[in-house]
C-alpha cells in the first residue's frame, strides 16, 4: 500500500521539473540563438526566404504561443528538421539511438563490474596497499578527460598492439548488421547465432565502453567503499561474525546487500554522467550514435540536432531516475513496508 | 567434573590514539556446564571485553597479551580463526548489547534464525525454516508465523530480543553470553526475559554468562556471580552468599548502595569513580576508593584466595594474605 | 563495539597539548599531498602569467620545415601540422584553461550562494519556485546543458564562462540553502531578527560567514570539473576556437593523427588536463579533510 502511494508521490513530482525542462528546452531552441531563422534558412539565403523562414517557424509570434507551438511539436514528436541530412530529426534519432544505448548499456555494466568489487576490495583491505591503488584509480580516472583517454586506448591497441579494430564504427567492413530485433548488435547477432558479426560488434564495443566506463567508475568505486567500509563496522555485521557466519557470506551476502543500497540510488547520478559523456566518445570512435550525430550536425551549422540531443537526453535522464527510485524502495523493506 | 569454561590469566589491551589502555588485568574465572553465572561490573570495568574475548573477537587495536580461555577443554586463544569460526554461533553464542541495530534490516526474523540452521547443521530450506518456526515458539514469541515474516524495524524491543536469544540459541550452544540483555526494555517486559533465559538455561542445559550492571538482575537470575572493577576479578561467590556476606570492600559498596524496603538502612554510593585505565593505579586498582587500603595494596596485586564455599576473593585485606609461594 | 568499550574506558581529559591549534598543525601535515598539490597550483598559475616570455617558441609561428616532428632536443614536445611548437602551445594555452575556469567557478559561486542564502533565509513560495528551476535544470547532465548553451548563443570566452558558470549554479545554490535553512533556525539569527536588523544584513553579515567553508571546498572541486567541460567543449568544436590554444583544442587537432601514429599531439595536452584536474581535486579533498570535521566539531 504505501508502495503504491510512494509511486504516485514520485509522479506527481515529476510534473513540475518536466514543465521546467520543456521551457529550458524551448529557450535552447528559440530564444536563445540570436536569429533561428537566419541559421535554418542556411549563409546563401536571401533576406526574402529568411523572412519567409522567420514567418514558418512562427518567430514573429507572442513568446507564449511560441511556446505552445514548440510544445505541441514535442508531443507529436516533432523535433525539426535535419538540414545536414534533410529528413525530420526524430527519424535520425531513432535510427541511431539503438547505438547510443547499446554504448550506455555497456558502458554502465562494464562500470558495475569493474568498480564494485575494487570499491568492496578497498573496504575490506582499508588502508593498505590495494586500498591506496584504488585510490590513485578512482583519483586518476576522474580527472582524466574521456576523449583523451579513448585516444591513448586507440593508441595502444589499435596502432600499437593492433588487437582493437579501427574506430571506425560499430562493426568491421564487409560484415552486414544482423537482424534488427532489439537494435544492439551485440545482442541480436548472439540470439541470431550470427557470430561473426557478434565477434565483430563486440570487438568494436569494447574499447568505447571502456573508455566510458572509466570516467564513471571512480565515483562509483568511492560509494561502495564508503557504503561498504559503514556497513562493516554496523552492529548487525558484528553480530554477524559473532554468529559464526562464513567470511564470504558476511561480507559479499549481507554488508554488500545493505552497502548497495545508496549506490543504487546513486545509479541515476551515474547514468547522467554516462550520457554527458556520450556524444564526446562517440565522436572520438566514429560511433554512430545520436551524440555524434548531433556533434557532427553542428559542424555542418544545423543546430536542430544538438537542442534535441539535449532534451532528450534530459528526458532520458529524469526516467532513468524514476526508475532508481522504484527499484530502490523495491530494495530495501524499511521502504516497501513501511 | 571438569569446568566447561575456564579463564585464566587473561589480559588484554587496547592501543588507542590517546594511548595504551590496559582494559583487562589478569581476569580469572570458571564456569560449569548448565550454570548462570553473572559478570557484575560499573561500565567500563571490562564485562563486554571479556565476553568478547571469549569469543575470540578481539581484533586490532585491541591485544590479548596473556592468558588462556579454555572451553571444554580446549584453550580457544591458540585456535586459527578458522577452528574458532566453528566454535562461534554453534558451541559459544552471544546476544549482544544493542540487540536491535544487531539485526540485519534487509533479512526477515525468520530467514535471520533459519539460515544459522543452514550453515552450521546443513540443515535444507525446509527444515531450517520448521525449526525457526520452533524456536520463535520456544522463545515466547506470541505469532511465530507472523514474526518470521516480518523485518526488524516491524518488531517491538522485545521481540527483537526474542528473536536474538532465538538465533543465539539455534545450535544449542554449550555457553550463552548475554549481554546486558535487559537494557532499554520495559521493566515487566525485562523480567520477562530474564525467566526466559532462566528457564531456557534449566531445559537445555545451556550455560549463561550475564554480563550486567544491575545486582538486582543477578540476584533474579544467576547462580553465582563474578565481580569486576576496573579490568579486575575482585571476588566469586553464589549468588546468596554474595549479599548475605559480600566479602571484597568494592562488593560491599554495591551492596549497601541497593536500596531495600525490608529494612531501613542508610545508602550509600560507591565511593569515588572509576580510575583511568589508561594510567590505572599499580597493584590493586581499587585502592583509591577502598576505605581498608593498606600499603601492600600500591605495589602488589592481591591474589584470589578462598574465604567460603566456592567463594574467592581478590583483597589484601579480606582474602587470605598470600605469601610469594604459588 | 570493542573500540567504544576502550572510549569509555578514559577517565580523564585528553592531554594538555591537544589544542584545537596543535590538531589542526598535525592535520595539516597528513595531508602531504595535498599541501604539493597546492604548491603546483602556485607553479601552474605563475607559469600562466608569464607565458609569452617562458615560451621557448611564438606558439602562433608555423613552421614549415619542422611539420609533424616527434619530441626531440629542439621541440620537447614535438610540433604539429603546422610546425608550430607544441610545448609552446601548451603553455599559452594554460592562461586560458586557467582563466576561463577560474572566472566561471567565481561567477557561479557568487550567484549560486547569492540566490541559494536568499531563497533559503525567504523560504515561502520564492525559494519554492527557486527550487523548481533548479530541479528542472539539474535534470540536464551539466556538461550536456553546457553543449546546448554554446550552441545556442555561441563560442565567445564571455559566453563559454556564461555557460560554464551556468551549470554550476545549481550546486552553490542548493549548498548555500541547505546551510542557510540550517543556521536560519539557530538562536544568533533570530536574535539578529529580533533586534530589527533587515535581511540583507542578517544574511550576508550574520549567517553568511558560517556557511563559507564547504563552499570553498566545492569551488576548488569544481575548477577541475571546470576545466574538464572547457576541454571537451573545445574537442567538440563548440570551445575555443582555432587558432587559439586550447588544450582540449589541441587534442582535437591531433585526434586524426593518433590512428597514424602521432601521439604526442594528443598526448601531452591531455596531461596538462589531467595534471590541472588533479591537483585541484587532491587540494579539495585536503581542505575538506582540514575543514569539515573542525566545522561539524569531531
Amino acid at each position: 500500500m504505501s508502495f503504491l502511494f510512494f509511486v504516485v508521490r514520485r509522479l506527481a513530482l515529476l510534473a513540475p521539473t518536466l514543465f521546467g525542462v520543456s521551457v529550458i528546452g524551448f529557450l535552447l531552441a528559440y530564444l536563445l540563438p540570436g536569429n533561428p531563422a537566419l541559421v535554418k534558412a542556411g549563409p546563401m539565403a536571401t533576406p526574402q526566404y529568411v523572412a519567409e523562414m522567420k514567418h514558418k517557424m512562427g518567430l514573429d509570434q507572442p513568446v507564449y504561443v511560441q511556446y505552445k507551438r514548440y510544445v505541441t511539436g514535442l508531443l507529436h514528436g516533432d523535433l525539426g528538421e535535419s538540414s545536414s541530412t534533410g529528413r525530420p530529426v526524430l527519424v535520425d534519432f531513432m535510427q541511431r539511438l539503438p547505438a547510443t544505448l547499446e554504448l550506455t548499456v555497456a558502458s554502465l555494466l562494464l562500470a558495475l563490474l569493474l568498480g564494485v568489487p575494487m570499491g568492496v576490495l578497498c573496504a575490506i583491505h582499508r588502508d593498505t596497499v590495494i586500498d591506496h591503488f584504488g585510490r590513485v584509480f578512482c583519483v586518476a580516472g576522474v580527472a582524466m578527460p574521456s576523449f583523451w583517454s579513448g585516444l591513448i586506448l586507440i593508441y595502444v591497441f589499435f596502432y600499437l598492439f593492433g588487437i582493437a579494430p579501427a574506430p571506425l564504427g560499430r562493426l568491421g567492413p564487409g560484415i552486414s548488421p544482423p537482424v534488427p530485433i532489439t537494435g544492439l548488435y551485440t545482442v541480436d547477432s548472439l540470439v541470431s547465432g550470427n557470430w561473426r558479426a557478434f565477434e565483430s560488434s563486440l570487438a568494436h564495443l569494447a574499447l568505447p565502453s571502456l573508455t566510458l566506463a572509466i570516467s564513471v567508475i571512480a565515483p562509483l568505486t568511492r560509494m561502495v567503499r564508503a557504503a561498504m567500509l559503514e556497513t562493516l563496522e554496523t552492529d548487525y555485521i558484528k553480530a554477524a561474525w559473532a554468529f559464526g557466519l562464513p567470511r564470504w557470506l558476511v561480507i559479499y551476502g549481507d554488508a554488500l546487500h545493505n552497502a548497495i543500497i545508496p549506490v543504487v540510488t546513486a545509479l541515476g547520478v551515474v547514468f547522467g554522467f554516462l550520457m554527458a559523456g556520450n556524444a564526446v566518445v562517440e565522436s572520438v570512435f566514429g560511433w554512430p550514435g545520436i551524440g555524434n550525430y548531433a556533434v557532427k550536425a553542428l559542424m555542418l551549422k544545423d543546430p536542430g540536432p544538438i537542442q534535441s540531443f539535449v532534451l532528450f537526453v534530459a528526458l532520458m535522464c529524469i526516467m532513468v531516475n524514476l526508475l532508481v527510485d522504484l527499484v530502490y524502495s523495491l530494495a530495501d523493506p524499511r521502504i516497501r513496508i513501511g | 567434573m571438569r569446568n566447561l569454561l575456564e579463564v585464566e590469566n587473561l589480559v588484554v589491551h587496547f592501543d588507542t590514539d590517546g594511548g595504551l589502555v590496559e582494559v583487562l588485568d589478569d581476569v580469572n574465572f570458571t564456569m560449569r556446564a548448565g550454570e548462570t553465572l553473572g559478570l557484575v561490573g560499573e561500565s567500563g570495568s571490562g564485562k563486554s571485553v571479556s565476553a568478547i574475548a571469549v569469543l575470540g573477537m578481539i581484533r586490532r587495536p585491541g591485544r590479548i597479551l596473556a592468558g588462556s580461555i579454555r572451553f571444554e577443554g580446549i584453550d580457544l586463544l591458540r585456535l586459527s580463526e578458522d577452528e574458532m569460526r566453528r566454535y562461534r554461533g554453534r558451541r559459544i553464542a552471544m546476544i549482544p548489547q544493542r540487540y536491535r541495530t544487531a539485526l540485519n534490516p534487509v533479512i526477515s526474523a525468520g530467514r535471520l534464525i533459519s539460515r544459522l540452521f543452514e550453515i552450521h547443521e546443513g540443515c535444507s530450506r525446509a527444515a531450517a525454516s520448521r525449526r525457526a518456526l520452533e524456536l520463535l515458539d520456544l522463545v515466547g514469541v506470541a505469532d511465530p508465523p507472523r514474526c518470521m515474516q516480518q523485518y526488524p524495524h516491524q518488531l517491538s524491543g522485545g521481540m527483537c530480543q526474542r528473536v536474538m536469544i532465538a538465533m543465539a540459541l539455534a545450535t544449542s550452544p554449550r555457553l550463552l553470553i548475554a549481554d546486558e540483555p535487559t537494557t532499554g526494555l520495559d521493566v515487566s517486559i525485562a523480567a520477562r526475559i530474564l525467566e526466559l533465559l532462566r528457564d531456557l538455561s534449566k531445559r537445555t542445559g545451556t550455560a549463561i554468562l550475564l554480563i550486567t550492571h544491575d545486582l538486582g538482575v543477578v540476584a533474579q537470575t544467576c547462580q553465582r556471580v563474578a565481580v569486576m572493577h576496573a579490568g579486575q576479578l575482585v571476588e566469586t561467590a553464589p549468588v546468596r552468599e554474595l549479599f548475605r556476606s559480600p566479602a571484597h570492600p568494592y562488593t560491599r559498596a554495591l551492596v549497601r548502595s541497593i536500596p531495600r524496603i525490608d529494612v531501613e538502612v542508610k545508602l550509600e554510593p560507591v565511593p569515588g569513580t572509576i580510575p583511568s585505565l589508561r594510567h590505572p593505579p599499580t597493584g590493586c586498582r581499587y585502592r583509591n576508593r577502598c576505605p581498608h587500603a593498606m600499603e601492600i595494596c600500591q605495589h602488589d596485586k592481591p591474589r584470589q584466595a578462598a574465604v567460603g564455599l566456592d567463594h574467592e576473593v581478590s583483597c589484601f585485606a579480606f582474602g587470605e594474605h598470600c605469601d610469594a609461594a604459588a | 563495539m570493542t573500540i567504544d568499550i576502550a572510549r569509555a574506558a578514559y577517565a580523564d581529559a585528553p592531554a594538555a597539548t591537544d589544542t584545537a591549534f596543535a590538531s589542526f598543525r598535525r592535520r595539516l601535515l597528513r595531508n602531504k599531498l595535498s599541501c604539493v598539490a597546492f604548491c603546483t597550483i602556485v607553479l601552474l598559475v605563475v607559469i600562466a602569467i608569464l607565458a609569452p616570455w617562458i615560451a621557448p617558441f611564438d606558439p602562433n609561428e608555423p613552421d614549415a620545415n619542422a611539420v609533424l616532428q616527434p619530441p626531440s632536443w629542439a621541440h620537447v614536445l614535438g610540433t604539429d601540422a603546422y610546425g608550430r611548437d607544441e610545448l609552446s602551445r601548451i603553455i599559452i594555452a594554460s592562461r586560458v584553461d586557467l582563466l576561463v575556469p577560474f572566472v566561471s567557478t567565481l561567477l557561479a559561486l557568487l550567484i549560486g550562494s547569492l540566490i541559494g542564502a536568499l531563497s533559503g533565509f525567504r523560504g515561502g513560495w520564492v525559494d519554492q519556485i527557486v527550487m523548481r528551476i533548479v530541479d528542472a535544470v539539474m535534470a540536464f547532465p551539466a556538461f550536456v546543458l553546457a553543449m546546448g548553451l554554446t550552441a545556442a548563443i555561441g563560442s565567445s570566452i564571455t559566453n563559454l564562462i556564461l555557460v560554464i558558470a551556468v551549470t554550476q549554479v545549481p550546486v552553490y545554490l542548493r549548498q548555500l540553502r541547505a546551510e542557510m535553512l540550517r543556521e536560519r533556525e539557530m538562536e544568533y539569527a533570530q536574535a539578529a531578527q529580533t533586534v530589527g536588523n533587515p535581511t540583507w544584513r542578517i544574511v550576508f553579515i550574520h549567517l553568511f560567514p558560517n556557511c563559507f567553508t564547504p563552499l570553498i571546498v566545492q569551488a576548488t572541486l569544481a575548477m577541475g570539473y571546470a576545466v574538464l567541460t572547457l576541454a571537451a567543449l573545445s574537442y567538440i568544436g563548440l570551445g575555443i576556437q582555432p587558432p587559439d590554444s586550447e588544450w582540449g583544442e589541441m587534442i582535437s587537432e591531433g585526434a586524426s593523427l593518433m590512428v597514424t601514429g602521432q601521439w604526442w599531439l594528443s598526448l601531452f595536452p591531455g596531461i596538462a588536463i589531467l595534471v590541472t584536474v588533479l591537483i585541484f581535486n587532491l587540494v579539495g579533498d585536503g581542505l575538506r579533510d582540514l575543514l569539515d570535521p573542525r566545522m561539524r566539531g569531531k
